[in-house]
């Protein structure tokens, strides 16, 4: 029976081909795509503002509304906020990923590997609310701070506008910590496998022409790993750009997206408000994914 | 004494040992200023590691390395007037053709105007004008070749070192880039220091090789002194064919019993009952293995003397049926003294 099976699909590919396509296409062409349609057909329906009903009928007011002055406030300080999240991983995770795959030695290598994946193991959620305490008056941060007399330094960062608030536990500059905390791991990895890829000959190569270090690098295994950043990049910026708890649990109460999109689709029963604002995100993401490609990220892939 | 050509790299005792391993083990060696020299070895011999040990790559763990008079087994690579071309090519995958050439100019701060006059005059010598504006992920294994050599020449060094360069290309390629290198080093005049493991490669382009046997020199000389006097059983068998004859019946051959190397075309084949004459050894033995190989047909004869002898004739006139023939027959073997060579056992 099982020989049978296996020379008729050897002898048939296209049949074989059709049995293992067919899960990943019903998934991502069904399930995925067409809530993302359903998403985007609703976005073009209203609420109605007397009775409280979505009303199905073509429509752009729930675009329109996107851009009330508070809403592209939203807009502007999420984006800001995933961008500088988005450097801030770039430049702790290019060290450390080219550590791992330059420098490291076989035995070193695992362990770096493990502590990089090893907080994905642990929900979300929990760190989070841990960094909530670290961050708190009463927490780690502070302390640290205060042993070393340097108490005033944080209250003075503290009292900086836009960044500051009543403690890191609650202030823009906790939440972008906590962010960077979070997403590092999605940018160290494709960092390093973009660095791994890059062949030492050429390293080597540019040494024998001439170049010192510094210049092998920045001419060499920078641009070649430049795609791994963009990949990283993406990661970390879209991931931002969508999440909900972390500004939830370490913000004030100016709203990010995500915030903007879980209140208007549960307390207010916006969904049409809620899916066009979803639509947000999704413009960025391919604003960005296209200036990338002006810049030829993807050229080296 | 002669006026020697000055040196242009002197190993001097170099040693490189990988923990246990002893990658390279006590080398002296002379390379001479524009010679083309070649280290020839199977893998593992060494040789790639001396290379690497003149660009500056690796370090001897003992020993020193004189490029042009100056000790230079401490200089990082950069600081070498030596360039290479890499096995694998290392060409740079996001710089076009023209901008790989350019790029030591580039780091050297050569001004632009200077840089694209030298990179054409340079696509030039390796035969690949206007091909500048592609990428190397557009060209053929052949012209990637190319442009590693010219990325490396542009800079002129005044030595190459090149890495089996042609380990990649076909027969054909590599026959004829065979001696467009060396064209092109007599053209430039500059030491070119070739690795390779292909003996035949080695013998028809260098001025002089060395053949390496478990980081050590074998033998140092001229292809035809390396291939006609094999110094050592390692030399004989891995640069061509040979035999190799020791004990009784090199005794009962030659009256004594050191082992000698005699190749398999320099033996003439006559029937059984001729007989002989002169300055030559003879023995007498089975056909027992006939190939006909086109240019010439291999036999194996196994001597009344217990042992076998490989033997190669040209095929001036004779035909496949006509060699075939020869099978099974009683031969004689001749073989002049000359031919002969004694060697150490390594």
């Amino acid at each position: 029976m099982l020989q049978r099976t296996s020379n008729f699909l050897y002898l048939r590919p296209k049949i074989l081909l059709a049995v293992l396509l067919a899960p990943p296409v019903f998934w991502l062409g069904v399930v995925y795509f067409g809530a993302l349609l359903v998403l985007l057909v609703n976005s073009f329906f209203y609420l109605d503002d007397f009775s409280g009903v979505i009303v199905r009928e073509f429509s752009l007011r729930s675009y329109a509304e996107l851009f009330t002055p508070a809403n592209i406030d939203i807009f502007r300080r999420t984006a800001s906020m995933a961008a500088a999240v988005t450097v801030a991983s770039a430049v702790l995770a290019f060290p450390l990923a080219y550590t791992m795959a330059r420098k490291a030695d076989r035995r070193i290598k695992p362990l770096i590997y493990l502590s990089v994946m090893l907080p994905l193991w642990s929900s979300y959620l929990v760190r989070v609310y841990a960094w909530k305490l670290i961050l708190a008056k009463e927490g780690v941060v502070s302390w640290v701070f205060e042993a070393g007399n340097l108490g005033w330094l944080l209250d003075r960062i503290l009292a900086l506008p836009v960044i500051g608030g009543p403690s890191l536990s609650i202030s823009t500059l906790g939440m972008f910590i906590v962010f960077v905390y979070v997403w590092l791991p999605y940018m160290v990895l494709p960092i390093q496998a973009a660095l791994e890829r890059v062949p030492g000959s050429l390293l080597e190569a540019s040494g024998d022409l001439g170049a010192r270090p510094v210049e092998t690098f920045r001419r060499i295994t920078l641009p070649l790993a430049f795609p791994g950043v963009v990949a990283g990049s993406i990661f970390t910026f879209s991931l931002t750009l969508g999440d909900f708890i972390v500004p939830t649990v370490l913000g004030n109460s100016s709203f990010f997206i995500g915030q903007a999109v879980y209140s208007h689709q549960g307390t207010s029963g916006n969904i049409p408000l809620a899916a066009a604002m979803t639509t947000v995100p999704m413009a960025i993401m391919v604003v960005y994914l296209l200036v990338a490609r002006k810049l030829g990220a993807f050229e080296a892939l | 004494m002669d006026p020697l050509p000055q040196p242009s790299i002197r190993f001097v005792e170099v040693s490189r040992h990988f923990g246990e391993v002893r990658a390279v083990d006590g080398i002296s060696l002379d390379i001479l200023d524009g010679e083309f020299f070649t280290l020839l070895g199977p893998s593992g011999s060494g040789k790639t590691t001396c290379l690497r040990m003149v660009a500056g790559f690796d370090r001897p763990t003992a020993g020193r390395i004189v490029l042009h008079g100056a000790d230079v087994s401490n200089l990082p690579p950069y600081e070498r007037d030596v360039n290479t071309v890499f096995q694998d090519y290392a060409l740079f995958p996001h710089m076009s053709v023209a901008e790989n050439i350019a790029y030591g100019l580039r780091i050297k701060k050569v001004p632009a105007s200077e840089r694209q006059q030298r990179v054409s005059e340079t696509l030039e010598l390796v035969r690949l004008p206007g091909l500048g504006d592609r990428k190397p992920s557009q060209l053929s294994g052949g012209q990637r070749q190319r442009v590693a050599l010219a990325r490396a020449l542009i800079n002129r060094p005044r030595v190459l070192l090149l890495d089996e360069p042609l380990g990649a290309l076909d027969l054909k390629l590599r026959q004829a880039m065979q001696i467009e290198l060396k064209n092109i080093q007599r053209q430039v005049g500059i030491t070119f220091v070739y690795v390779t493991h292909d003996q035949e490669e080695a013998l028809s382009m260098s001025d002089r090789l060395a053949v390496f046997n478990h980081g050590k020199v074998e033998q140092v000389g001229a292809p035809a002194e390396i291939y006609e006097a094999p110094a050592t059983a390692f030399v004989a068998g891995f640069v061509g064919v040979s035999n190799l004859i020791d004990g009784p019946a090199a005794q009962e051959i030659t009256g004594s019993a050191e082992t000698f190397s005699i190749r398999p075309e320099k033996i003439r084949i006559v029937p059984a009952e001729t007989p002989v004459e002169g300055d030559v050894f003879t023995a007498t033995g089975t056909a027992i293995e006939v190939v006909y190989l086109g240019m010439y047909t291999r036999y194996v004869i196994a001597l009344d003397q217990g042992v076998e002898l490989t033997v190669a004739i040209q095929n001036l006139e004779a035909t496949s049926s006509d060699v075939g023939a020869v099978k099974g027959r009683r031969v004689r073997l001749v073989w002049e003294h000359a031919h002969v060579h004694r060697i150490r056992r390594s």
